[in-house]
């Protein structure tokens, strides 16, 4: 099969990479690129755990196809912390017990840095509205709700 | 056509563990050179807590930091045996193993330190942050690490230990056929506040108070936040998700995430919890667990509250929207009972 070469930005940094006609992005990304963080969960954009953010818009790669994003800006969980520094989003997860098996993780903290981008102090009920294409089977949705408001809180006491 | 409000109350007793065949788990627990303590396990952790609180149970029972502690549960086909990670079993069944390992493994690291210290281990003690010393003389010290080092390369003995917990046989007596199927019980009471549309049938959770009673709480966030995704499932299993098929026959049931119905983060509600410590006696520093019964009096709850709310009795799972009509339609209309 011909392979088509493709070229954008991974998490601030370019890569390039050939991909076969019809592969979408989640596995692009996990098997071309080596960035396991986006997660394979149906495969059919119901669970949301194969989140990302393309040029800071939030999107299923699992519905993408991965020549749809030459050109342009992907960010995954992968560049989420700063070196060693956890994203606030991330460091109020763990304070808030937001995870448990840790499988919806990703996506949720990538719909959640959606919201925050474009909405820095969100009502419970948009955080609601922002995670609810995301499924999780462990934690009640109450930690993350929770987690998602604390970081935006935070954000705000640093503003 | 109108909304109604109701209440219902459910109490349960929940067994930890099972009994077929002992229900048995086993641990091993050694010393690496660095004076670090490695905790083998084929108990899994499916995001439950298993590694941390088996990691608590072993340098608390051992007397070093917690943070010298790693627990490895890599590989079922080369680890000590476990019947699994189900039946709120782990901290029970696990944790006792993992304490008579630390003991195990503790008695020989204080032989080990008593020979380098030339005293009687009898009298030596650990301080919890990676030292042994004399009782009454803290000068009189060695450091864990020392110790593993001594034991390994000088006086050539292993610090380790091996733990096994097995429920003891329950014998069945022949006039009655009574046994005793479990050791220890948690318990749970729970009270479920919903609001029944008797025009469409929807049930939406209102609120929940719940009391639960599971032993020490050896780690009291993982305790509340198993409590809080466990009344979750409660939720859905009450009034949304069944692998069964709607209509008109299997071929249309749910097949994937998409067609599966669960609650989202919008279904939820409030929910308050009081956990009650009692230390169960044969529990790893009297813990039960925690695992299975946070679901299970949310169910019971739910119905008594839409019986409460509109009058009918729903006794098959899960109660859908439609199933509430067409009982609501039976009796001919809502009959809302006294509010309690």
């Amino acid at each position: 099969m011909t392979k088509t070469p493709l070229q954008f930005r991974h998490n601030g940094r370019d890569v390039a990479v050939f991909v076969d006609g019809g592969v979408n992005l989640l596995v692009a990304l996990r098997e071309l690129i080596g960035d396991m963080t986006p997660k394979f969960g149906c495969g059919q954009g119901g669970c949301g755990a194969c989140s990302v953010l393309i040029d800071g818009e939030l999107h299923l790669s699992c519905l993408t196809l991965a020549e749809a994003v030459n050109g342009r800006a992907v960010e995954t969980l992968d560049g989420l912390k700063d070196g060693p520094n956890l994203h606030p989003l991330q460091r109020a997860f763990m304070e808030q017990f937001a995870a448990q098996c840790g499988y919806c993780t990703p996506g949720m903290l990538m719909a959640a840095k959606s919201l925050l981008d474009r909405n820095p102090s969100p009502s419970r009920a948009e955080v609601i509205e922002a995670i609810s294409g995301n499924i999780c089977r462990c934690t009640g949705y109450e930690p993350i709700i929770n987690a998602v408001l604390a970081a935006a809180s935070s954000g705000r006491a640093r503003a | 056509m109108a909304k109604h409000r109701g209440r219902g109350i459910a109490s349960i007793n929940y067994p930890i563990g099972m009994n077929l065949g002992g229900d048995p788990s086993q641990a091993l627990v050694h010393s690496n050179p660095s004076g670090k303590f490695t905790v083998s396990l084929s108990s899994i952790d499916l995001g439950q807590g298993m590694k941390s609180v088996t990691r608590q149970i072993c340098a608390e029972t051992l007397g070093v930091p917690v943070e010298d502690v790693y627990v490895d549960t890599a590989d079922s086909d080369t680890g000590p045996h476990c019947m699994g990670s189900f039946a709120s079993r782990g901290t029970h069944r696990v944790g006792n193993a993992v304490m008579a390992a630390a003991k195990e493994a503790r008695g020989v690291m204080m032989e080990a330190a008593a020979e380098e210290l030339e005293v009687n281990a009898a009298d030596l003690e650990t301080d919890g942050r990676g030292n042994i010393h004399v009782k009454g003389a803290p000068h009189r010290s060695i450091s864990t690490k020392d110790v593993a080092i001594a034991a390994q390369f000088k006086q050539g003995k292993t610090i380790s230990g091996r733990g096994i917990f097995l429920v003891p046989l329950s014998e069945v007596n022949p006039e009655t056929g009574e046994m005793s199927p479990a050791t220890c019980y948690a318990h749970a009471c729970l009270v479920a506040e919903v609001e029944v549309d008797d025009e469409t049938g929807e049930v939406a959770m209102v609120r929940m108070d719940s009391a639960y009673e599971l032993g020490r709480a050896l780690n009291p966030r993982l305790v509340e936040q198993q409590l809080v995704g466990g009344a979750w499932m409660g939720i859905s299993h009450a009034l949304f998700e069944t692998p069964e098929p709607y209509y008109p026959d299997p071929t249309h049931g749910p097949r994937d995430f998409v067609e599966y119905l669960m609650p989202g983060p919008g279904d939820t509600c409030p929910h308050d919890i009081a956990v009650l410590e009692r230390p169960a006696a044969d529990g790893p520093f009297g813990a039960k667990g925690p695992g299975e019964m946070c679901a299970n009096p949310v169910l019971p709850a739910v119905a008594n509250a839409i019986f409460n709310a509109v009058g009918v009795r729903m006794d098959e799972l899960p109660i859908t929207p439609e199933k509430v009509l067409r009982a609501i339609k039976a009796q001919g209309g809502a009959r809302p009972q006294a509010r309690r």
